[in-house]
């Protein structure tokens, strides 16, 4: 296998009971990209990122990272965050880091400081005391201070205002490693197509395109929120 | 100069483009060592790997040239970079002429108009 290959998945299904969540799903990501999952509600990307880390088991086919199927070494090198927040509540910002550290050897404090003082968030304030938008700044700035190689974000500029969007757009930019790869999940392309490298669009379970972004740009002569807009039109 | 990454053109052209700009206005000046391709992709917003894709472009082009320990510079030829600004301004009057001539202006009549306006620009700065 090319060990530039990050993540191989091959014929990966999940079924819910009867529901297909996704379905046959054959891809191949490289390292040093940054990666769109895009789709409506509903279309399997959440789905297809706890696979990858683990969070559920494949009904049938496999993934694997790093050559390897999710589990204790691939934990150690994909830093995830969830869709839902599942930090205690009562921790403060500093406890919260200290936390990460422990459990995290590639993390870096110094990094998830100079980020919280970036954004204005005190170290000494607790996380429950925290608007929502702020919460998931913690959350991302806590998966952002790992040197991971693969970044796994679902939904991470869902519920942030413009200019924290812009900024964590920014902090994946500044933490490019040709070593790392970063996917994230979203349904809001319009102003993140520039930071990609390539997308893929799920729907209903099914992989429907997987293209870089200036391939789409050439061939169709469109952007890829234009794609996304024709290709998901209510 | 900001970096304006909008409509549907794939990316790394319009890098190219805006990256060519720079070159020939002198924000980048011959024989400067260029900024990496990580700073550049973080100032511009985009990512790094159509960066990167846009100056080799440039190299090709010959207006920059990478030395393999030291990075990545622009040309010393300022002949080459007084062309291609050449260029760019030829490109951008027949944009202009062909617009004109859209809305029916002659191109006499669009060389009084741009005479006129000149002055009047001049004017106003002057105050």
């Amino acid at each position: 296998m090319n060990t530039n290959d990050l993540i191989v998945c091959s014929g990966l299904t999940k079924y819910f009971g009867g529901v297909k969540a996704l379905a046959d799903l054959n891809l191949t990501i490289g390292r040093g990209r940054i990666v769109g999952l895009l789709g409506p509600n509903g279309s399997g990307k959440s789905t297809t990122i706890k696979l990858m880390n683990g969070l559920l088991t494949p009904t049938h086919g496999e993934v694997r990272i790093d050559g390897e199927a999710p589990g204790v070494y691939t934990h150690s090198i994909v830093s995830y965050l969830p869709e839902r927040s599942y930090l205690n509540d009562w921790m403060k910002a500093s406890q919260l880091i200290d936390f990460f550290a422990d459990f995290y050897k590639d993390f870096d404090k110094k990094k998830a400081y100079e980020m919280l003082k970036a954004l204005d968030i005190s170290p000494a304030d607790r996380l429950k005391t925290m608007s929502k938008g702020t919460k998931e700044k913690v959350q991302l700035i806590l998966v952002m201070s790992r040197a991971a190689q693969l970044y796994l974000l679902d939904e991470p500029i869902g519920g942030v205002d413009p200019a924290t969007r812009d900024y964590i757009l920014n902090t994946i930019l500044t933490n490019y490693s040709e070593n790392a790869t970063v996917m994230l999940s979203t349904h809001l392309i319009s102003d993140i197509e520039r930071v990609l490298d390539e997308v893929i669009f799920l729907q209903k379970g099914q992989l429907t395109l997987h293209e870089t972004v200036d391939d789409i740009r050439e061939s169709r002569g469109k952007s890829v929120d234009a794609l996304f807009r024709e290709v998901f039109a209510c | 100069m900001q970096w304006m990454i909008n409509g549907d053109r794939p990316i790394y052209q319009q890098l190219t483009g805006q990256l060519t700009e720079r070159i020939v206005s002198g924000v980048f000046p011959a024989g400067a060592k260029m900024p990496s391709v990580r700073d550049l992709a973080a100032e511009a917003g985009v990512n790094p790997n159509t960066m990167q894709r846009a100056l080799a472009d440039l190299e090709r082009e010959g207006l920059l040239y990478t030395q393999r320990t030291s990075g990545r510079f622009v040309t010393e030829d300022k002949g080459m970079i007084e062309k291609v600004r050449q260029q760019l301004a030829m490109g951008r009057i027949a944009d202009f002429l062909s617009s004109m001539r859209l809305i029916g202006f002659s191109e006499d009549e669009t060389m009084e108009l741009l005479r006129k306006a000149s002055r009047q620009e001049g004017e106003t700065h002057e105050h």
